[in-house]
């Protein structure tokens, strides 16, 4: 053992609505009931991962005016599960999506303060934009942000929040019974915050929880994107997770830190990636085919590609060639609520590039889609994909990863039952949780207040 | 209308709620010997509380909340250090309870006034998923100008109890009111957004959900609309029980048009009786004379085995706070079997059942699951034993039909 080598971070992703999840598979259960859940969280816990993280959305997804049901469709409120895994677990971090757009940071910041103490320390906030009409009709002030002014948005919603967390000193609960001293100070919680987006003053109402804040994480990938989590975020949920893409992307964010006045490693880089794992490297890729045909059927196939082409293609044979007309260009209509239709920045070179591919390597649609979206990241035996997620760590493409399996609620047993030890053998990943809090767990230092 | 019970019948089995908040309803219970206020931010605290009222068998419990910091001085922050201050969120804490019980219903304080009733819904129906159907919610309305402020959203003018009687003051609180209406309505539409049967997993097609299933609730209101479908699929219940806190006639209206359960704060038999005759003369206004409502009284409770005892710790308890508690509900003082006279009699108004608020927990919550509870049930008036599985079972409230299948199935026939 080298005591060079860095230690790599791992999560789980409890994977919901999108096509990663085999809902058709016979051992695939509830996507709802608790027990799901906690069954996921517990294997986690017992492979000592970092932390679980659940996802969000705000609005049932749509593609051609309907609701869209091919995919798992539902999900449960992401506060009210991680509260209820705070009860049965006792070290595993507990990450949560919560949209600054939709929210308002008085109560966001006392539910994810409310977490954090009943948690003893372990709540993270992934913070999410919106802006889009669309998700704004289930919410009083609808669609009110410019899709410019999201990140913005964000910022001062993230800023106010910590002032509200910030608002109590650590140790203003004395709680003394002899002195009948509840409170050290009359000014405990007070608060005055005002910008572009927040003009809100009083007292807040939760005491400074074990973390001080929560851990903070960030999924964009523009460039505004990255230079917010940057300035404020403790961890970045990249989609960079094959290694070259992945060190291109890590120099880039680690190397914005310093004109924030921060570290390199304040911030760590987590891409998601999905697995498959098989006895032999063989069996593995057998799987893994198996896998990718059940997670793009045909008609997944062409839903996807009207992402893309933002046009009805249902007359399109899914084994046959992609089709040869041009996207519309105009509004996107057609797929609504997907966070994968903003990837696509421009969709003509995007159409263009894939009909080249599809062409040169003679692939179908539904191929074609496998290739683009279902390729899955690690894939071999337990020896192969641990030496796998090593290398990426220990070559800089990332910190760790966090990993959504296909399959709800044993997808991640065997990961856990096989990778995990031979990456504790290896000496790079815990064997035991070495402090109580996320923060311990990620190394990231607890704020003053 | 079922005649009165004659003075020798048994009474009807009643139903019993704690109200749980910070250390207890008295401002000083804090400073109790008993009391643990160092763990009142942890799980455990309330853990600990929910399965002592698990233990005597009570219906449900409620959280109490706010999105302000507790102040004695309604207008705003009294600066006090003295007293209890801060609080966790309440749905949060329900649902870190929910997994280690197992009979007992949870029931937060949820503020309809600042949040968005499309989070809620779906906070409570996860609650319920969580629980197996033991979930329920208290509606609470805010007009206080401070709270607003945390928001920045709305103004709000100083509200000030000695001005619920002028005119501008009682606009405002219809208009809350009116929005809180709005609020639940929207609650049960998402609620039943989701046939029960939604989700098909149909390999053959391909499809996880029948899509003719889910349902736009399109809610169009003067304060807000809400398109729907909730993200969450229908829970155990279908509808978890709504409960609201009522002190004058329009939050009498509230809970005749929109609750399932009604606490109310009446100081004698003939208060009971007049607030649960207006209450069930409005839900027959309001087209509801088919649902059952259930009218709770509620009562700040100081039980010990003697009424000198209780009495006595009553005093000083006071003399600790520096003031004689001061409460909107009744504040009992007695034996449990005064309090079990008390409620049994009560009863005989119309109430339905009882959310008495602890005013010690660590003292007057075992007090009650472990001493009122035994003397209600020798007299054939509390349950044996959970007799079921969830919050609707134990109050005797069938669990609907959904609205938009009901509609479906008609427009069929």
């Amino acid at each position: 053992m080298s005591d060079t080598q860095k230690q790599i971070h791992l999560a789980a992703h409890f994977p919901g609505v999108n096509n990663t999840t085999v809902w058709s598979d016979p051992e695939a259960g509830s996507q709802i009931d608790f027990a799901s859940f906690s069954h996921f969280a517990r294997t986690a816990e017992r492979a000592k991962f970092d932390f679980l993280f659940l996802a969000e959305g705000l609005r049932l997804r749509e593609q051609g005016g309907e609701i869209y049901d091919l995919d798992v469709v539902g999900r449960p409120d992401t506060f009210t599960v991680l509260a209820a895994l705070a009860a049965v677990t006792d070290r595993i971090g507990l990450a949560g999506t919560i949209n600054s757009t939709f929210n308002e940071p008085y109560e966001v910041a006392r539910q994810f303060a409310s977490l954090d103490h009943l948690s003893a320390g372990r709540a993270a906030w992934n913070v999410v934009t919106s802006w889009d009409a669309f998700t704004g009709e289930n919410f009083r002030r609808g669609g009110f942000l410019a899709e410019a002014d999201r990140y913005t948005r964000a910022e001062q919603f993230l800023r106010t929040a910590w002032k509200l967390f910030d608002s109590w000193a650590d140790g203003e609960v004395l709680a003394d019974r002899e002195s009948g001293r509840f409170l050290r100070t009359a000014d405990a919680g007070t608060f005055a915050h005002r910008d572009q987006h927040f003009d809100i003053a009083g007292r807040f109402n939760v005491p400074r929880s074990p973390q001080g804040r929560p851990v903070i994480f960030q999924a964009g990938d523009s460039d505004q994107g990255r230079e917010f989590a940057a300035a404020t975020a403790d961890a970045i949920f990249s989609r960079h997770s094959a290694p070259e893409a992945g060190r291109v992307f890590y120099r880039d964010v680690k190397g914005r830190l310093a004109r924030h006045g921060r570290k390199p490693d304040e911030l760590l880089i987590l891409p998601a990636a999905t697995f498959v794992l098989g006895d032999t490297d063989a069996e593995a890729e057998d799987r893994a085919h198996e896998v990718r045909r059940s997670q793009v059927s045909g008609q997944t196939a062409i839903k996807f590609l009207e992402h893309v082409w933002n046009r009805d293609l249902s007359g399109y044979d899914p084994d046959g060639p992609l089709p040869d007309i041009d996207p519309d260009t105009g509004e996107h209509t057609v797929a609504r609520g997907r966070a994968s239709v903003r990837m696509v920045r421009d969709p003509l070179a995007t159409a263009s590039e894939w009909r080249q591919r599809a062409k040169a390597e003679g692939l179908s649609i539904r191929e074609l889609v496998i290739e683009t979206s279902a390729r899955q990241t690690f894939i071999g035996s337990p020896a192969t994909v641990a030496a796998a997620v090593n290398a990426a760590v220990q070559s800089e493409a990332s910190d760790g990863f966090i990993l959504a399996p296909h399959l709800v609620p044993g997808g991640l047993d065997e990961f856990a039952a096989t990778v995990v030890p031979l990456l504790q053998e290896r000496g790079v990943f815990r064997t035991e949780y070495e402090g109580s809090t996320l923060r311990d767990h990620l190394g990231l230092r607890t704020p003053g207040a | 209308m079922s005649p009165s019970p004659t003075p020798s019948s048994p009474p009807a089995p009643l139903h019993l709620a704690v109200a749980l908040d910070g250390a207890g309803w008295h401002p000083a219970s804090w400073r109790d010997p008993r009391s643990r206020p160092d763990r009142l931010f942890t799980a455990g605290y309330w853990l600990e509380a929910v399965q002592e009222a698990e233990r005597g068998l009570i219906d449900f419990v409620t959280f109490e909340d706010a999105l302000s910091l507790q102040s004695t001085d309604p207008a705003g922050d009294d600066r006090r250090t003295d007293q209890v201050r801060g609080r966790l969120d309440a749905v949060l804490t329900a649902s870190a309870v929910a997994p280690l019980t197992r009979h007992i219903g949870l029931v937060p304080t949820a503020v309809v006034t600042h949040t968005e009733p499309f989070h809620l819904a779906k906070a409570v129906a996860t609650l319920d998923h969580v629980s197996r159907g033991r979930a329920g919610v208290r509606v609470r309305v805010s007009a206080s100008a401070h709270e607003a402020a945390h928001f920045g959203r709305r103004t709000l003018p100083e509200f000030r109890p000695q001005d619920l009687g002028l005119p501008g003051t009682r606009e405002l609180v219809r208009e809350l009111f009116g929005e809180a209406a709005d609020y639940v309505e929207v609650l049960r539409r998402l609620w039943d957004s989701w046939e029960d049967d939604a989700e098909i997993r149909d390999s053959a097609t391909g499809r996880f959900i029948d899509r003719a299933k889910l349902h736009y609730i399109d809610f169009e209101g003067d304060r807000f609309s809400v398109k729907g479908p909730s993200i969450t699929p229908r829970s155990p219940q279908g509808q978890p029980p709504v409960t609201a806190l009522a002190h004058a006639s329009v939050p009498y209206g509230l809970v005749a048009s929109s609750a399932d359960v009604g606490y109310i704060t009446p100081h004698d038999a003939a208060g009971a009786r007049a607030v649960t005759d207006e209450i069930l003369t409005a839900r027959d206004d309001a087209g509801r004379g088919g649902d059952t409502i259930h009218v709770f009284g509620d009562l700040v409770v100081f039980l010990d085995g003697t009424a000198a005892a209780a009495k006595a710790r009553r005093q000083r308890l006071d003399e600790t706070a520096g003031a004689p508690l001061t409460s909107d509900a009744e504040v009992f003082t007695g034996t449990p079997a005064e309090l079990a006279d008390l409620l049994v009699d009560w009863q005989r108004a119309g109430l339905t059942g009882y959310r008495l608020r602890p005013a010690v927990t660590a003292h007057d919550l075992p007090a009650i699951s472990r001493g009122l509870v035994p003397e209600l049930q020798s007299r054939g008036a509390f349950r044996r034993a959970y007799e079921a599985d969830s919050l609707r079972g134990l109050l005797g409230l069938a669990r609907p039909a959904n609205r938009y299948a009901r509609v479906r199935a008609g427009g069929q026939s």
